[in-house]
Parts: structure tokens; sequence; C-alpha cells
């Protein structure tokens, strides 16, 4: 697999970005911009079709006969699977929504990790073709960003993410404390070696910036767990960790965070798999609602994966690999209390392939739109650097 | 460039260790790449408790709530996962017990990179315990035998079977499928193509997904009966699989034959060639290398030993200094062989010990023990491993785990240095180990070095 086969650039220039005609700065409220963009990866490929159930299909049915139970109405066609009940309540603040019927120009081979490469590189070419996240480009055409605009947060460094413009990747598990003499050698022994020189410098650099940052990550879980909303959520587990993590830095001088949550390859079993998968979601949401409540208000969380799943489930109570699903997205900047895209219908004709749900928008439009509506980034700029070859369509209203 | 002692170790092996003598030629390598395992490690069939027996408890779990057994009940399944936790230790003890007593490693690695290769996870969490047994049974042996024998071992395996969810994939026309109204899916029939074998540039369509997941229907294992072919579950009719149609008589020498043809394909031959040059030698491997390997893998009809002495007998596998990156469990590994640590004081350490030196600073480093994100296993760009966060983990590692390793027994660091790096050992490191304010901090920036984080 050729999915992490682009490097990490940690300590490699950044391109010019102050200079560049195509960023319109006047939406700029603070530098480098005061708006908190969060990416989560649901890698495995997220049914779609069962998380935001077209109940109102008369098709859809027939194709999901153990797949119905526990539907929570959201609109006259739309159902949500019951495990997102925790995220009812944004729903009907407006602070939670999605998008149908959407996928990356991926087709034919349904493999997740062409898929996920074509995800995070936003082109068709996928990390074969560019060295570069879709989020770290973003990052080389805005002015001002610093080492911590954009970060990266878990085990592995998210590639949607890296690239040449400066990152930082983190994991709540690390931690990092030399003599000034070890370090000094250190950095002696890595003179020589570009990128053990780059990765032992942004680790010390982050190290100690998340130890001066400890106060505010305390005052930050505490705030947190006065809330409600939490009683339910698992404070240990990994995801929850992740998310509080990422809360700390968007309080901080982060606005960019992405970070993935697995477990979405439903074949068999997915009432019990995708429940899981989903509560992980949800405390999550939660977890970030909570942690991010200053600035929840500037706050857009978008949840991507790399293909929806068969329309018609398969002969182990799941679904094989398909083509469009949903996006879920969250956030008090965002237009939620919604279901966002053209429904293609589940008929047989409707259907890609006779398989899988028909894609009817572009799923990089929706953070293409996000970036110009909320971030004020120019729609060319877009098009060209951020998704090279996107034509980000009419205005899917997703910001407001 | 040809054949060369310490680089042989380095790059081939697990690295340089003062206990160890220096292989004198590739014969030596290949000779300890067919030799019996030193330190058992149970074959699957052999592990306890078996998946049955985890079944069994459950069951008896469920039977007991509610009654005055249940005490009793909870006790007995307390013991059973009590040595289920022992029973993974003791076989990850025995891992790096291999690697350090081994003379080079070069058989821990060929295993290491198949292991990966045919990645398992257990849905089960609680059936970790069965990961080591699986690549004993399904890997080990046949590193240096036929492709086709590794594949239909580890591709048919109970744990894969669970892993991808072939357990519960009938046929939709056939007996059981009709009668419980089930059917296939296509999760272990696009892995074997995509990951196994053809790899995802290879010439598979999606119709080729879903012949061979018909294909592979009546492919089952169940816990108390063991793996089996049962023509109840197996859809009726023929299939067609990359152009060529398995009879309509459905048996297992089918789905053999199918997965043989796997093996035999062109297209399998440069995947496998390419990733075990990758793994070895660069991540952008030498073209003529990856040819020379691919076509005697076609030419042995799929023999792994005969790709493997290609790999060592070509020029370009012996080219430059160590320059590919460590995976968090060869750096482990060879970090411990610097260090002259015994397979015999690995076998007998605690716990606590095992969670200090290997289970964090591996889940740290990016590499968790057996617990890859998918079944595509972990990075095979070496570069992908250092970020940050694995740096941090690596340099941790190379600060303290000698203290904890050697307990006071420290090699001074002008030594170390040589020891650990042999004729690798570049000025700037023999400089910074002499400089440095004590034992323990001199041998942790040898270990943190790039020279000793490549091979």
């Amino acid at each position: 697999m050729d999915r992490r086969a682009f490097l990490t650039r940690m300590g490699a220039v950044g391109c010019s970005a102050a200079a560049s005609p195509l960023f319109t700065p006047m939406a700029l409220a603070s530098a480098p911009w005061d708006t908190r963009l969060v990416v989560i990866l649901l890698r495995g490929g997220m049914d779609g079709l069962d998380v935001v159930r077209p109940v109102g299909d008369p098709d859809f049915i027939g194709l999901r006969p153990t797949l119905q139970r526990d539907t929570l109405e959201l609109t006259d066609f739309f159902g949500l699977h019951g495990a997102l009940r925790p995220l009812l309540p944004l729903w009907q603040d407006g602070d939670f929504g999605a998008a149908h019927a959407t996928s990356t120009p991926y087709r034919g081979k349904r493999s997740h990790f062409d898929g996920q490469d074509i995800l995070e590189a936003g082109s068709l070419g996928g990390l074969r073709t560019t060295d570069d996240g879709w989020l770290n480009r973003l990052l080389q055409i805005v002015p001002g960003i610093s080492g911590q605009t954009g970060f990266s947060i878990g085990r592995n460094i998210e590639l949607i993410l890296s690239g040449r413009a400066p990152m930082s990747s983190w994991s709540p598990e690390a931690s990092l404390a030399l003599s000034p003499q070890a370090e000094r050698l250190l950095r002696l022994v890595y003179e020589n070696d570009p990128m053990f020189a780059a990765a032992s410098d942004k680790a010390i650099e982050i190290a100690q910036t998340v130890a001066m940052d400890a106060g505010r990550d305390q005052e930050t879980s505490d705030e947190m767990m006065g809330q409600p909303m939490m009683a339910q959520v698992n404070g240990n587990a990994e995801h929850v960790k992740l998310a509080e993590f990422a809360a700390a830095r968007l309080r901080g001088q982060t606005r960019i965070a992405s970070f993935s949550i697995n477990g979405w390859d439903t074949h068999a079993n997915q009432r019990n798999g995708l429940s899981n998968a989903l509560r992980r979601l949800s405390d999550t949401i939660l977890t970030l609602r909570s942690g991010l409540a200053p600035v929840w208000d500037k706050t857009a969380i978008l949840c991507l994966t790399e293909f929806g799943r068969t329309a018609r489930e398969n002969g182990t109570r799941g679904t094989d690999h398909g083509t469009g699903g949903a996006m879920l997205y969250a956030g008090g900047a965002l237009n939620g209390g919604r279901v966002l895209g053209d429904w293609p219908g589940l008929g047989a004709e409707a259907l890609l392939n006779q398989r899988d749900l028909m894609p009817t928008r572009d799923i990089r439009s929706y953070p293409a739109w996000v970036m110009h509506a909320l971030m004020g980034i120019d729609k060319r700029a877009i098009e060209l650097s951020v998704f090279p070859g996107l034509e980000m369509g009419p205005d899917p209203r997703i910001v407001g | 460039m040809s054949f060369d002692p310490q680089l042989a170790t380095i790059r081939f092996g697990l690295g340089l260790g003062p206990q160890h003598d220096l292989p004198r030629s590739v014969d030596a390598l290949l000779v300890e790449a067919r030799a019996t395992p030193i330190h058992a490690i149970a074959h699957f069939p052999d592990v306890r408790p078996t998946m049955a027996d985890i079944r069994q408890a459950t069951r008896d779990r469920r039977a007991a709530n509610g009654t005055d057994q249940e005490d009793a009940v909870a006790e007995k399944s307390r013991q059973m996962r009590r040595a289920m936790a022992e029973f993974r230790d003791q076989s990850m003890r025995a891992h790096f017990a291999r690697a350090v007593d081994a003379p080079t490693g070069f058989a821990e690695r060929l295993t290491a990179f198949w292991a990966d290769h045919f990645t398992v996870l257990p849905r089960n969490g609680a059936a970790y315990h069965l990961v080591s047994g699986y690549v004993e049974q399904a890997i080990r042996p046949h590193i240096m035998g036929h492709f086709r024998d590794m594949l239909r071992t580890a591709g048919l395996h109970p744990m894969m079977l669970l892993f991808l969810q072939q357990s519960q994939s009938v046929g939709a026309k056939s007996v059981f499928g009709l009668r419980r109204k089930r059917g296939a899916n296509e999760n272990l029939a696009r892995e074997l193509m995509e990951l196994h074998s053809l790899g995802v540039d290879g010439p598979y369509s999606q119709t080729d997904v879903t012949e061979l997941a018909d294909l592979l229907t009546g492919v089952n294992y169940v816990a108390e009966k063991g793996f089996r072919f049962d023509p109840r579950g197996a859809e009726p009719g023929a299939e067609t699989v990359l152009g060529v149609t398995y009879s309509d008589h459905d048996s297992l020498a089918n789905v053999e034959q199918a997965l043989d043809d796997l093996a035999a394909h062109p297209a399998t031959a440069q995947h496998l060639a390419f990733k075990l040059a990758q793994y070895f030698v660069a991540d952008a491997p030498d073209t003529g290398l990856v040819q020379a390997m691919a076509d005697a893998y076609r030419l042995s009809d799929g023999h792994l030993g005969t790709m493997v002495e290609q790999m060592l007998d070509h020029p370009a596998a012996w080219a430059g200094s160590p320059a590919r990156i460590k995976s968090p469990e060869q750096f482990v590994a060879s970090g411990m062989r610097a260090l002259a640590v015994q397979g015999t004081g690995l076998l007998r350490s605690n716990r606590r010990s095992l969670r200090l030196i290997l289970h964090t600073p591996l889940r740290v480093m990016g590499q968790p023990w057996q617990r890859a994100n998918g079944p595509d296993g972990w990075p095979e760009i070496g570069t992908d491993w250092i970020t940050p966060q694995a740096m941090a983990g690596r340099i941790n590692w190379a600060m303290q785990a000698p203290r904890h390793l050697m307990k006071g027994r420290l090699t001074d660091p002008r030594d170390f240095v040589v020891q650990a790096l042999g004729r690798f050992a570049a000025q700037d490191v023999i400089f910074a180990a002499g400089a440095s304010e004590g034992r323990e901090e001199g041998v942790g920036i040898v270990l943190a070095s790039p020279a000793f984080q490549r091979s």
C-alpha cells in the first residue's frame, strides 16, 4: 500500500503564503484567523445509509431487511441511527447535520487504502501524485500560520494534514524531557540528517508547549467534566482523550485539527459493529462540544470517510465496500438540523453499478464551502490549490 | 557491492551484538532462515484457552447468571482471562528472546514481514493471546517455502476467517443460505487479492471480488468444530475469477486451486518482490533488484526461498550504508542486541518490566504490539515511522531502557558505539558518546542516533 507513501516533512520550508494573492484577508478576525476546523477521519468506510437512513425512500426497506431497528426521526424523509441519540439535542439546536449521497471521486476498486489516500490527498491521483494532504495545502495559502496552527492528533500522523507547510503532530500519550546536555548532544548527532533533525526538534518543541499548556488543559478538562452532556461519556477511552487533547489545542493557538476514529468496516453483524463505532463518534463530538464551549460558535467539525457501503445489505447482516455515503458535521458555525444533498433514489437504475448509492455531489465541495464561507478563502484558491480540479458548485449552505 | 558481514547483520538481521559472531556468507543467512526456531512458541492449535474454551466460558457465565454458581463461574472466568494475558506476555517474551539470541535475526525479520503481510486482528478482544500461535503455525514454517502454502495456511486460517468474517459468509443459494436467509460478504475475497496476492494495482475487478467471495463460501471455522469446508454453505454453480472458471463441484480443492492460481499470478510475483525488497533494502528499491526477485519467484513456481536467495545474491541489496528506518519492533530488538541482553533474562522478566521496556514504548513509537490498524498492517515506507510523537518514543526508549535492562552493568559509551554500529559509527556519534555526562546518556545517544535508527 502506498497510502503512507509520502513523507512527513516536518521541518521542510513552507511556501510563502503571506504573499498569496488568492487569499481574502478581510474575513480574518485575528491572525491567523479565529474559526476552528476539526476534520475527523472515519476509517473503514462508514455506512451512510445506516447512519442517516432514507426511511422515506420506498426502496430502502427492501434493501436493508435487518438494518432498520431503532431509527430516530430527523426529517420526514431521513431517520438517524439510534446509537447517535446523544447527538439529538445538537441536531435540534442546529449544531449537528449530515450531507448525503456524497463521495470522493474514487470509483471502481473500492480499496480502503486507495480510498483513504484520495480522501486525504483531496485529489483523484491520491498520495502517489502529491506529497501534501489537502488540509496542509490550506495551510500553505493562508498567511501568518505557526507550527501549531495545524495539529494532527493520535499515534499516527494524519496524512490529510501533512506536507510542506509546518504543522504539529502529537499523541496525548507521548512525552519528552531531556537534560540540557542530552538535548545538545542529540542535536549534534541529528545535525546531518534532516529528517531526524526536524522530527526531534519538533518533538522537543511540542513536548515543551504541551507541558506549558498543562494549566489550560486542566481548566478545559474541569469545565468539560462539569457539563451534563458528559455524564455518559467514558473519559478514559482513547477517542475521548484524543478529542480532549484536540479541544485543549484548539483553545490555544491551533485552528485546524485532525484525528481518526477506526472501526467502520462492517461486513458482518453491522448492528453491533456500527453501534460501537457510532458511540465512539458521539462521545467524541460531545467531548469537542463541551471542551470547545467558549469557541463553539466558531467551530466546524467535519466527519469524512473513504467511501459508503453497498446499498443492499449483504448475506452476513453487514454491508460491503461501496461508493456514495454520508458526511456528518457538527459545530456552532455550521447550519445543522438538516440533511444536505440531492437524493438520487435507491431503485435498481438509480444505483451506481446496480450496487452503490449514487453520489450526487463531490464530498470535497463541503469542506471547500466551509473554507470559503467560514474562513474567507477565495474560491479560486480552493479550486486551484486546495482541491485542484474541484468545481465547488452551488452553495450548499452548510455554513450559517 | 557484495556480501558484507556487518551490513548483513544490520540490514537483513536485527543488528550487531557483542555476543554474536558475524555471518561469513549469504549461505549463513540462508541456513539461519531455514533452521528450526529457538525458544518455543506454541502453535495455534496448542494454545490454551482455545477459541472454543472462551466461548464455553461465556456460555457458562450466562447460564450461571442469578444462580448460586455465579461467583464460582465468574472466578473461573477471571482465571481464564489471567491465563490469556499471561500467555500473551509469554509469547512476547519468547518473540524478543528469539530476536536477541538469534545469530543475526534474519529469520525473525522474514517472519515479521510475512506476519505483517497476513495481518490478523482478533475480532474478539479477548483472543489476542492467539496471534503468536497463528504466526508460528501459518507463517513461520513457510518463510523459505512456497508462497502458495503460506497463502493457503494463512489465508484460510481460523484467525483470518474470523478477522475478515469469512466464517459467516455462505452462498445465498446454498442450503444454509436459503434456510437461514443469509449470504456472502466480500471481505476476505477482496483482501486476498488486494493485499495478499495481486496488489491493489493488480488486474482484478469488482466482479472478480464478487466471484471469489462466492467461491470461498463453504470455507468455515466454528470454534467447537475447527476449520472445515461445508458444501451446504457453498454457493452452487461455477465461479470465474480472473478468467479462470472453477468447476461447479463445490469443494475445498476448488478454493485451494483458486488460491494457487493467485499465488502463481505474475502480478503477485511483482507485488511480493517489491514489498520484500522495500522491507529489507530501501523505501524505493532498485528496479533491477525487484525484477530479478520477481523473475526468481516466477521461475521457481513461487518459491520464497529462491526469491530470498536472489535478493541476497543481487549487488543492489548490498549498496550503500544502512538507510531504511527500522520499525519500532526492529529498533528495540536491535537495541537489546547491542546491549547484549540475553534471551534467558527476557524470558524471566516480570509483567511490569515488559510494560516498561516493550509494551508502552512500542505503542508510543506507533507500533502497539500485535495491534495494527487494519488488514494492511504496518507502514511499508520506513520514513513514515518518523513523526514527532514517535521520535519522542524512540528517544525516551534510548535514554531509559538501557538502565532498566542493564541494571548498573552498562558498557562505556565509547565502546558501545563500536559495539552497536560497527564500521557505520560516524565521527559525530563517536564524539557525542564520549562527551556525554554519564554512561546512560552516552549509550542513549548512540541508540537514538540516525545511524542506529537505520538498517
